[in-house]
């Protein structure tokens, strides 16, 4: 009896000395990516990183890249954030009980965790090479052509929080609307996008999370160009891509600009979270 | 009743109907999606898949310059990698649900479990930096030479763990893929085993189960079908992941027994290549494309399946 008990109790001391350190290799992990990120991205931070483009190699900066980026996540994200919206409220509003809703809903899900550089080869095959094809070559790899590919990457980030955002609204507001004879359009925009704003929101921002970091789906679509892009139909830098190639250069010069890149995209990326958690915080005070 | 009025009703359901059906447009575009995904890269590869037939599943021959390809080497490459990650990344992801939902004082559970969500955050790219820089070294100078000196020399599974410390490598790429996936996992299963009901896992305390028993008796069989879920999930994302793998891997076209030689995978034989490939080289990288998509995407079905008929029971009761 008593070894019985023993046995018992140091299988479970054992159960949560190693549950507490898995976390704490976790914790670890992270504690040192954010660290190293932070001390290595410091040494090459300053005012020519960010007035000097990349064409200057190691002496210049990511001016053009930083500008890229920001452009093409922008048209990805006005690109997205409309139809994202409007599927997700279908699934909600219109489609919450048809097979049809719950198999969009079901696929949407797939395609949130799909591979991204299967979503570039994609976009390659229906906007890079057909835009190639008819301009004889003038126009090929363009910056649109990478917000596309972001575009489908974010996508289902937006329908997502848009579908669970509306269903999380109480129906008597919809029944309020509907005694009243307001037609459904006018419920749909003018109360019920309305009252779930802020939520939408929040998947909006973090869609944009998402896509700050995304690599891979660029190269095949913006590529990369080392001068300012002339327009959204010209091959344009980002943030991601140059990290990428200047990782891959045996120069060290060229590694320290890309730790600085590296950070700010991390600093990006966590300001974008913390915003979104503020928009959520707000948004459930209004409605309690 | 006056004239107007029927028009206006007359009005607002032509406006209700073209609403819907745009909106309905718009979900439409989710299907598309995914269906053109596959079918782009089926039709960019098929002068590689037509044209080598069984030969491009079959051959491990990689090569360019003789006009011959063969996706052995990055299928096995994506495979044991996503393999290992898994390996690694399930026990630690338990280990992090369980303590964040049993163990930890309450207190300590939103912060920790925001620094978890936040390693999930992380872009993919940071991670293959971080691995290429600090972990690739690190693995050469101690990790690796200390697994070839003791594990590599065991009679059976020593071939796995034997050879020069290169850092680069099968292992090193698995390890960093844990890293990555680790959040999803731990999270899915967070938030399944809060969803166990209370009283279930305090009548088992008041029979006098130890807390470790509550979880491996109680709460692990009720929700078994979502933790398989979460780690296909895992699986799924581990499969597709691009960059972090890509600077860690070696990107070798060789097919090793051990864990500690270079290799490559089919997302990082894409990301490596594509932008000089021509001809039959592109199309068979637009293959792999398309190998890879399907294979995702029926490991992503099946989780998501997993994860379904959980919250449907929730539903029922």
């Amino acid at each position: 009896m008593i070894g019985l008990y023993h046995r018992r109790a140091f299988v479970n001391v054992l159960a949560i000395l190693l549950a507490t350190a898995s976390t704490l290799i976790g914790l670890g992990f992270l504690a040192s990516i954010l660290w190293i990120t932070l001390a290595r991205g410091l040494v090459a931070f300053g005012m020519p990183l960010i007035t000097r483009i990349t064409a200057d190699g190691a002496q210049g900066g990511l001016a053009n890249a930083i500008v890229g980026s920001l452009i093409i996540d922008c048209m990805a994200i006005l690109i997205a954030a409309p139809l994202g919206v409007m599927a997700g409220t279908w699934l909600a509003e219109y489609a919450s009980r048809s097979r049809l809703g719950a198999l969009i809903r079901f696929m949407n899900d797939i395609l949130l965790s799909a591979p991204s550089i299967v979503l570039g080869l994609f976009i390659y095959m229906v906007v890079v090479l057909p835009m190639s094809a008819w301009s004889n070559g003038a126009v090929s790899f363009s910056a649109l052509a990478g917000a596309l590919a972001l575009a489908l990457i974010a996508l289902p980030v937006i329908v997502r929080t848009t579908d669970e955002m509306l269903r999380l609204l109480p129906s008597t507001l919809r029944e309020a609307a509907l005694s009243l004879g307001v037609p459904q359009w006018k419920l749909t925009t003018q109360v019920l996008l309305r009252a779930a704003g802020s939520g939408i929101l929040t998947g909006v921002l973090l869609a944009l999370a998402r896509l700050a970091g995304e690599t891979a789906p660029l190269l095949f679509t913006a590529f990369g160009n080392n001068f300012m892009a002339h327009g959204p139909l010209d091959k344009m830098a980002s943030l991601p891509a140059t990290i990428y190639q200047y990782t891959n250069d045996p120069d060290p010069a060229m590694h320290a600009i890309a730790w600085a890149g590296a950070l700010m995209i991390t600093l990006f990326v966590l300001a974008l979270g913390m915003l979104a958690r503020w928009f959520l915080s707000r948004g459930h005070l209004r409605h309690e | 009743m006056p004239a107007p009025a029927p028009r206006r009703a007359d009005l607002d359901a032509r406006r209700d109907r073209w609403f819907a059906h745009s909106l309905k447009a718009a979900a439409l575009l989710v299907l598309a999606v995914l269906l053109g995904a596959a079918l782009s890269t089926l039709w960019g590869g098929r002068e590689v898949l037509i044209g080598h037939g069984l030969d491009f599943l079959a051959s491990s021959q990689w090569n360019p310059v003789a006009g011959r390809y063969g996706a052995l080497a990055p299928v096995f490459g994506t495979v044991v990698t996503s393999f290992v990650a898994i390996l690694l990344a399930v026990p630690l992801a338990f280990g992090i649900a369980l303590f964040l939902t049993e163990i930890a004082p309450p207190w300590l559970r939103r912060p920790v479990s925001a620094a978890i969500e936040l390693l999930a955050a992380i872009p993919s790219i940071i991670y293959g930096m971080w691995g290429l820089f600090v972990f690739v070294p690190f693995m050469a100078e101690h990790i690796e030479p200390m697994l070839d000196a003791s594990l590599g020399q065991l009679p059976v599974i020593g071939a796995l763990f034997s050879g020069p410390p290169l850092g680069l490598g099968v292992l090193t790429a698995g390890i960093v893929l844990a890293v990555m996936i680790v959040p999803f996992i731990a999270a899915v299963m967070r938030e399944v085993f809060l969803a166990v009901p209370t009283r279930l896992k305090e009548s088992a305390r008041a029979l006098g189960a130890t807390p470790w028993e509550v979880v491996w008796h109680i709460v692990l069989p009720a929700t078994r079908s979502a933790v398989v879920g979460g780690i296909f999930l895992g699986l799924g994302r581990a499969l597709g992941e691009t960059m972090a793998v890509t600077f860690v891997l070696g990107n070798a076209y060789d097919i090793h027994a051990s864990l500690l030689m270079p290799g490559t995978s089919i997302s990082s034989s894409i990301a490596n290549e594509f932008n000089e490939a021509v001809g039959n080289h592109r199309s068979a990288l637009l293959a792999l494309g398309f190998l890879l998509f399907v294979v995702t995407f029926f490991v992503l079905l099946i989780a998501r399946l997993m994860l379904r008929r959980l919250a449907r029971r929730e539903g029922a009761t």
